[in-house]
């Protein structure tokens, strides 16, 4: 028999209602006769409890690892063990899922067995950070746990002043405004990088997010370090049958008030034959009119990636957005990917180098000034990284001739 | 023996967990389209079609409804799924006529079908009371809480264009940007343990970690400790991670905030931030309902007011925020304006008056 269950008031609120209960998942754990983890989930669940009554977290952390690595299990220890013994050590591993979180169910199942022999039977797919979150399990199982997921093909994440876990969009496997190969791209990354990530020595985090498109399902722009793009630059492809056909179905004003005039750089004209003019040298490939009209737009072929640097949360100075580093550059060939590894590369090196410690990439950015940065890592300065030129007077120019010449070097080349 | 060492192998090759049709038609998709909330059909250059059912999950789940997904996954679509940033499970079948069984077994299982297109999908969210170290709140069941009020939104398409929400249970706030986002937001000072301070700090660090350099070493009844200047202190808890005696977490006075049109993507405009529009909301488990109270009426509103494929943040950009505040019936106060750095762009600097 197991421990008999604390009683839980609050909790047990949370078991209706037609959103599924993480309550009533845990509960079921709770009383699963027999298992290594029913005891630890009983008092998880009288902690919660506690927590819901008192409204304050009792988790302290620790140092827990694995030999060899230097990151990716988030040490937990409660600080109210005296009454709730059981789950006094409650640590979480953070594994890298398949790009874009793809799965057959015979390797969820494998997590879950190894999971359900180790841990707490409690898995979060997947945590903010991407990693598929084993949530809960003792100091003494998180080697050889580790060890069978490992032996199955799987990878510590990131965790510390390290290179994280990063995430692509689903992209190419399944969404036709796709205009990179999603998951080589964050595998190249993460992988050429992977000793930034079990050894952390950084100032701080780093992490890689990769989006197919503009409409950047993976939030680069705000929540990575280095957010890579996929976009085009030749004409987006038009169907005039499909605009008429869009236009036959849903109106002619449905067509002007939800694209034409919702276009941010009034690129598009309805004509009076309901077909429709694109100006692709004012589109800004936001994507707008290609979501509402899926079947008659389409992006072009000539596909590559921009790359920002920066996107960032609250601490410490404030929310920051990643800025253009890479307006535009292709991603065909392995010298194409190898280029975009070295800019990898580069920025690493130099945040490792210039940034304090616990500042992000945006936060030295901010500090040392975009230019900096972008002679640092050996990259030109390009009109598209801004939104528009300085407005303050109060800057050196001496060698304005000089930068004004390798300007024209450059357009001559 | 020596101790075994990893295999630092990475990120896996997702090819082997994948979908065979979305693997045979990688990178070569063509369109698609939504023929009922909570699908979505893409068709191939091929020719050859794909319907995604969508459906909400727990996001922390039990091995047991892990198990019963895959069920559901082997006897209804080929034994494959995949997982969206919100939790929401994707099963992908590429024969029509298993569409409608493959939902009603997921409804019938609880899993509720939707969060496509324009509707209010899963709330991205982070740890809280279960998981984290420093965590003023509990997002699971914030977020279990919510959702079960929003269910209708999530599995119909009835938004002018889709609501990303996220919650955050400390100001660190790793839910991230949201159309809307419930963040604890803390309203005093650390209290300082200073009998721990010594033993369990490194104060260097902690006093570099305050954002506005609010905290100085200080000796307490004869121990080394900190001190706060609790008129510059803004009240963030970023000094609470490295030191767990500057005790930040408050159950009355760590609250709740509001804020909105934070938005990721690059669609029609630039991606923006979300902005504060409602706070003092109390921390009130198990089930948040001041909370619940806020959000369902800015979603009212928002769903009242806006045009198709606005967003929230592009619906108050064009009725401007005095309207904002008049149609959500919220407070403005001094604290709405803003005054961290960069604060002058925020401030109306025109004639361009809503009346
Ligand atoms: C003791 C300190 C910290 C702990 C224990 C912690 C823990 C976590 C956890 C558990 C997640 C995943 C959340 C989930 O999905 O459940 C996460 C994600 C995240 N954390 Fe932290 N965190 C800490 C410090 C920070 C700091 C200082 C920042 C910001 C500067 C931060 C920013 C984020 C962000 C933005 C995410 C979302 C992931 C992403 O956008 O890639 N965290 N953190
Ligand atoms: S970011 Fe673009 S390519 Fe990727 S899934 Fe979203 S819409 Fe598709
Ligand atoms: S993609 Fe955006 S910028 Fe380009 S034409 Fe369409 S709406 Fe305009
Ligand atoms: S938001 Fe704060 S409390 Fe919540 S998981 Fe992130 S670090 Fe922890
Ligand atoms: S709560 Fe924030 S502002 Fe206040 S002392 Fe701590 S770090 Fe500084």
């Amino acid at each position: 028999m197991g421990k008999p269950m604390h009683n839980t008031p609050m909790l047990d609120e949370l078991e209706s209602g037609p959103w599924p209960s993480f309550i009533t998942g845990i509960k079921r754990l709770a009383k699963d006769e027999g298992k290594p983890y029913q005891n630890m989930m009983v008092d998880l669940l009288g902690q919660l409890e506690h927590s819901y009554n008192t409204r304050k977290g009792y988790w302290k952390g620790g140092t827990v690892g694995v030999i060899g690595y230097g990151g990716g299990v988030i040490p937990r220890f409660s600080e109210v063990a005296k009454n709730y013994p059981e789950s006094k050590e409650f640590h979480t591993l953070r594994i890298m899922p398949p790009p874009g979180m793809h799965y057959n169910t015979k390797l969820l199942r494998d997590f879950c067995d190894v999971w359900e022999k180790y841990g707490s039977g409690l898995i979060a797919l997947h945590g903010q950070s991407g990693d598929i979150m084993l949530q809960g399990t003792t100091t003494d199982n998180i080697q050889p746990c580790f060890d069978e997921l490992n032996e199955m093909g799987f990878d510590m994440g990131g965790a510390g002043p390290a290179v994280r876990t990063g995430m692509s969009c689903v992209g190419a496997a399944r969404c036709e405004q796709s205009c990179a190969n999603e998951q080589k791209v964050l595998r190249m990354l993460v992988n050429t990088y992977i000793d930034d990530m079990h050894r952390p020595a950084l100032p701080y985090k780093f992490k890689f997010k990769v989006s197919g498109c503009p409409n950047d399902c993976m939030q680069s722009i705000t929540r990575a370090d280095m957010a890579v793009i996929g976009t085009w630059r030749d004409d987006m492809k038009v169907n005039q049958a499909e605009v008429k056909t869009f236009i036959a179905d849903k109106g002619r004003k449905y067509v002007v008030d939800n694209v034409v005039s919702r276009c941010p750089t009034n690129a598009l004209s309805l004509n009076d034959d309901d077909t429709l003019d694109v100006d692709n040298r004012s589109c800004v490939r936001c994507m707008h009119c290609i979501n509402v009209m899926t079947k008659a737009l389409a992006t072009g072929d000539d596909k590559g990636v921009t790359v920002l640097i920066g996107g960032k949360r609250t601490l410490k100075i404030g929310d920051l957005m990643g800025t253009v580093i890479v307006p535009f550059m292709k991603l065909d060939t392995e010298e194409d990917y190898e280029q975009l590894n070295e800019i990898a590369g580069n920025t690493i090196d130099f945040f490792a180098e210039n940034a304090l410690e616990h500042e992000r990439t945006g936060e030295m950015i901010e500090r040392i000034g975009l230019v900096n940065f972008i002679e640092g890592i050996g990259l030109e300065v390009d009109p598209n990284m801004i939104s528009q030129p300085r407005q303050s007077s109060y800057i050196r120019m001496d060698d304005w001739d000089e930068e004004a010449k390798k300007w024209q070097d450059r357009k001559a080349a | 023996m020596p101790p075994r060492m990893p295999i630092e192998s990475g990120v896996p090759d997702p090819f082997q967990y994948m979908h065979p049709t979305l693997a045979r038609n990688y990178g070569a998709w063509k369109y698609h389209e939504r023929p009922r909330p909570g699908v979505l059909c893409h068709t191939a250059d091929s020719g050859e079609k794909v319907w995604t059912i969508r459906a909400g999950t727990q996001r922390q789940m039990d091995v047991y409804t892990i198990r019963k997904l895959c069920t559901i996954a082997d006897d209804f679509a080929d034994g494959y799924v995949r997982f969206t940033i919100r939790s929401n499970i994707e099963f992908m079948i590429t024969d029509e006529s298993r569409v409608q069984p493959l939902v009603d077994k997921l409804v019938s299982e609880g899993f509720p079908v939707g969060g496509t297109g324009p509707s209010v999908t899963m709330i991205s969210h982070t740890q809280g009371w279960l998981h984290c170290d420093i965590p003023g709140t509990d997002a699971s069941g914030v977020v279990k809480s919510l959702m079960d009020e929003l269910h209708e939104e999530f599995i119909n398409e009835n938004m002018p264009n889709r609501v990303h929400m996220t919650t955050s249970c400390c100001q660190i706030n790793c839910g991230g940007q949201g159309d809307i986002a419930i963040n604890i937001q803390h309203t005093k000072p650390p209290k300082i343990n200073h009998n721990l301070v010594a033993n369990v700090c490194e104060r260097p660090t902690v006093v570099a970690r305050c954002p506005v350099a609010a905290i100085r070493p200080a000796v307490v009844n004869g121990k080394p400790s900190l001190e706060v200047d609790e008129k510059k202190c803004v009240c963030c808890g970023a000094c609470f991670p490295p030191c767990p005696p500057m005790q930040i977490n408050d159950p009355e006075h760590s609250k709740i905030a509001i804020w909105v049109g934070g938005n990721q993507s690059n669609a029609r405009s630039k991606p923006t931030f979300h902005k504060l529009v409602a706070a003092g909301l109390p921390n009130n488990p198990p089930r948040w309902p001041e909370v619940a109270a806020v959000v369902k009426n800015i979603l009212r509103v928002y769903k009242e007011d806006a045009k198709d494929w606005e967003r929230i943040g592009d619906w108050v950009e064009r009725i401007g925020w005095p309207r904002f505040f008049e149609l959500t019936e919220l407070p403005f106060t001094k604290y709405h304006v803003d005054n961290w750095r960069g604060a002058r762009n925020s401030l109306n600097a025109s004639a361009h008056i809503h009346f």
